[in-house]
């Protein structure tokens, strides 16, 4: 049982909550994820520790509700504790030091960013991150990124907020040598939906800039017990939760990743629906 | 005076057309009248060799003589001073190999059913009224176990019993280990398991779920920052093997560790009342002829597959399985591949399975392990048309806790080196048991080591206690 102390709502989908865990907080190391359960016979889905803070004993994780769990997990109100949270789960990826690295963030890939790249600026690497929403509004974090980052770039496809269109297309800018002090990255790091990472993926390819993407297949226990979690990298077969969830984004084999992720799609959007329609029917009864 | 009856007295069990489709269990006990039966066939032998079959040494005529007597309570004192998990030990021990195998009624007729009578005398304690009030630790020294299998849980429950105070620390939401994600209910219902996990709480026990030890909490911080004294590791095998073959990734394709999980521990066959999804497919086929591949083929069927496939490369001879739980599948219409390897699983262009690739293999010299190899037919090559794919083809420890400290010696095949009569590793105060050191093996063997380890714990502390005293 894990205790949320605070929630803040982000955007409609989107919630912030910070959650007792002191055991997962003095363990933790920025990029690990944990894995919770909200309710007896709910599922086990995995959440990025965006932060934590041993001394307080907290970790701070932020939920895009995109189905059952999800939503159940972003009805939780302040004080509600949730039932099962394991972790810290995956391996902390390693990043040499002293280069330009550019976090780019879709979704709730953003606030992944947040701590991954407080160690990277406060070790003395140039940071840059780029965070993408459709409009302005859906940006997440945007304050507290650009107090951890040497430089935040917004873009939006409305251009409502910062760059008017795709993270891409500004991280191709910033390759080009147009960002803030002109250096091009030497290192890029992409956390956010598939199409996202796949896309960083293909605009770093041409140039050879080493590129890491956080995979997020389907996980089970997150300990290396199922193999539900695989990824084909280089060829290999690697468990995501244990060798993951960062690999090299020019190896990964996103066309696999992408199918194995909607392995259950159709079943999950029923269950979805079914319970879309029970809350309207409690909402409408009451 | 023993009764010459040359079967065994059978074990009433659910009809094969029924049960195929749920997850009730499958055998339904012995009532007292049927294990008093039983109990009369046994010879009382004085050199009792079924003894020796049993890993735990459990003293089998003993027991049975307290049943055919009427002493039901007897009979459960003598077994849980013994064994400390009767009624799962009854359901899942491969009784024809062990003590059955050994019992001097076997050849002409067919030995004492001791694994029936063993889970009837369990089955009926737990019926009994509960009675002894909580049991509080009364030493000084805490003691860890690390994983909530039947190594850990036993080697918990004896060390409580001595006086220590014991906190067990389990990587998942649930405690149990395989006996909670891989046996499935139609064979250990969670109410047994459920059942022996509170009397292990009465008896002191603490069980800490949701903490990966060598994750949430090092290995060595146990030792030095939390006061513990000792450390028992009962991680078991939990790390699944592929084969490598093209096609493993394909949509439909998982471990047998995967595809029980999601049964088992997350009740995926309760979608949508419980959240976790699960695809079994129609023609399923499992790779593997061992107790996993058993209980996956058939939870396959239970979850609505109209066909169960065993694909074995060797021979029925080889096979692993439990007898019962291969006489259980026969009758419950699983087809049997044996002498037939996988090389390759086929998909569509959406990535689904739509068949498996073998070839036929013939037996040729016996190999390391002294069983005979398998070897390919040219030409043999042949697809079997399914839509799901399972693993099971064994599993190695999970070297997640292993590589997060130093000093724990391992072999070649990534077993924790510990003295397989006392636990001890190449570490002081750290002991291990179960299938973390032995490799996949079976509960029996893993309460076992746990017993065994609770002793050396308790004789090294109290050593060390001496030492202190000067
Ligand atoms: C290492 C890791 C870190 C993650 N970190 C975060 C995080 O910090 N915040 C966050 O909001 N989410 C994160 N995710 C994704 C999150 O786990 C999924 O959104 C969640 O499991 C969905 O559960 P659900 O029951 O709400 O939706 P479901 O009903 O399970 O699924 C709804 C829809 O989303 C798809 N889906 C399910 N799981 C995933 C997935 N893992 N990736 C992509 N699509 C999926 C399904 O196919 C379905 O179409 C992370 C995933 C991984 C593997
Ligand atoms: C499907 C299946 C069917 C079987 N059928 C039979 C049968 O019929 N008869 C029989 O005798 N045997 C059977 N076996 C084998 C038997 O279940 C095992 O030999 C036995 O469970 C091993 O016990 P164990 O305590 O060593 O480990 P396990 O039961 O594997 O338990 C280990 C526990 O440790 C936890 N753990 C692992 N790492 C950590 C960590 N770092 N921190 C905290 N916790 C951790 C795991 O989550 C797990 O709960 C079967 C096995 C399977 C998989
Ligand atoms: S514990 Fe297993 S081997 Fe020992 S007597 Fe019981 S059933 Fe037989
Ligand atoms: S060997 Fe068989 S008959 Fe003899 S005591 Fe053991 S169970 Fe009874
Ligand atoms: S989630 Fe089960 S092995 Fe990775």
């Amino acid at each position: 049982m894990a205790r949320i102390l605070k929630k803040r709502t982000l955007t409609p989908v989107t919630r912030l909550f910070v959650v007792e865990a002191p055991l997962i907080a003095a363990a933790a190391r920025p990029g690990q994820f944990v894995i919770t359960r909200v309710r007896e016979d709910g599922e086990r889905i995995p959440l990025t520790i965006a932060d934590f803070d041993e001394a307080g004993g907290t970790i701070t994780i932020v939920v895009q509700e995109v189905g059952v769990t999800t939503r159940l997990l972003g009805a939780l109100e302040e004080g509600d504790d949730i039932l099962d949270v394991v972790g810290p789960l995956g391996t902390a990826p390693e990043i040499p030091p002293g280069g330009h690295v550019v976090g780019v963030g879709g979704g709730f890939g953003a606030a992944a960013l947040l701590s991954l790249m407080r160690e990277l600026t406060s070790r003395g690497d140039r940071t840059t991150a780029i965070v993408g929403a459709r409009a302005k509004d859906l940006l997440i974090l945007t304050d507290e990124l650009g107090a951890v980052c040497d430089s935040l770039e917004l873009c939006t496809d409305d251009g409502s907020a910062g760059f008017k269109g795709l993270v891409t297309e500004r991280l191709q800018q910033l390759i080009d040598g147009d960002g803030d002090g002109g250096t091009s990255p030497d290192r890029v790091l992409a956390i956010g939906p598939m199409p996202m990472m796949r896309a960083v993926a293909e605009t770093t390819r041409g140039a050879g800039i080493e590129t890491l993407v956080s995979m997020d297949p389907l996980m089970i226990d997150g300990t290396g017990m199922c193999g539900g979690c695989r990824v084909t990298v280089n060829g290999t077969v690697k468990f995501a939760c244990v060798d993951g969830p960062f690999f090299d984004a020019h190896a990964v084999d996103f066309n696999e990743a992408v199918r194995r992720n909607k392995m259950y799609a159709d079943l999950e959007h029923a269950a979805a629906d079914r319970q879309a329609t029970a809350c309207q029917g409690a909402a409408g009864g009451a | 005076m023993p009764v010459k009856r040359v079967d065994k007295t059978p074990m009433p069990q659910r009809d094969p057309g029924l049960r195929a489709h749920d997850f009730l269990e499958v055998n339904e006990g012995y009532d007292l009248q049927r294990a008093m039966f039983e109990a009369e066939r046994c010879l009382r032998c004085q050199d009792a060799v079924c003894v020796e079959g049993c890993p735990v040494r459990i003293p089998i005529p003993e027991f049975i003589h307290a049943i055919a007597a009427g002493d039901i309570a007897k009979a459960a004192s003598i077994l849980r001073d013994a064994n400390p998990l009767p009624a799962i030990c009854g359901r899942v021990c491969p009784q024809e190999s062990q003590c059955e195998e050994r019992c001097h009624l076997s050849g002409r007729f067919t030995p004492a059913a001791i694994g029936h009578l063993e889970r009837f005398v369990a089955d009926w304690e737990r019926e009994q009224p509960a009675c002894e009030a909580a049991q509080r630790p009364w030493r000084d020294e805490k003691i860890a176990v690390v994983g909530s299998g039947p190594a850990g849980l036993v080697c918990a429950g004896q060390l409580a019993d001595m006086g220590y105070s014991v906190t067990v620390y389990e990587a998942l939401h649930a405690a149990g280990g395989v006996l909670r994600y891989g046996i499935p209910e139609f064979r250990l219902p969670n109410a047994v398991l459920d059942w022996e996990i509170e009397v292990l709480k009465q008896r002191g026990v603490e069980i800490v779920t949701n903490v990966i030890v060598g994750k949430t909490i090092a290995l060595d911080d146990l030792l030095e920052k939390m006061g513990f004294a000792a450390i028992f590791i009962g991680t078991g095998a939990g790390l699944p093997k592929f084969l490598g073959i093209p096609g493993e990734n394909l949509n439909g394709v998982y471990s047998a560790n995967e595809f029980l999980t999601r049964i088992n521990l997350m009740r995926a066959y309760d979608f949508p009342t419980a959240d976790t999804p699960m695809k079994a497919g129609k023609r399923v086929a499992v790779i593997g002829a061992g107790n996993t591949a058993m209980d996956t083929v058939r939870s396959a069927l239970r979850m609505g597959a109209e066909q169960g496939l065993i694909v074995y490369r060797r021979s029925e001879t080889e096979m692993t399985a439990r007898l019962e739980e291969y006489h259980h599948a026969i009758e419950e219409g699983v087809e049997f591949h044996w002498l037939t390897n996988p090389i390759e699983v086929l998909g569509n262009d959406d990535g689904w399975v739509t068949g498996l690739k073998c070839q036929v293999m013939e037996l040729g010299e016996p190999d390391e392990s002294g069983r005979a190899r398998p070897v390919p037919v040219a030409g043999s090559e042949f697809v079997l048309p399914v839509d799901t794919v399972v693993l099971s083809i064994g599993t190695t420890p999970n070297p997640l806790l292993l590589s997060s400290t130093t000093g724990l010696e391992t072999d070649r095949w990534g077993c924790l080196v510990a003295d397989e009569t006392d636990g001890r590793t190449t570490r002081a105060r750290i002991y291990a048991g179960g299938d973390v050191v032995t490799g996949a093996a079976t509960v029996i063997l893993a309460a076992g080591a746990g017993k065994n380890a609770a002793a050396a714990i308790h004789r090294d502390l109290a050593a060390a206690r001496q030492t202190a005293a000067g």
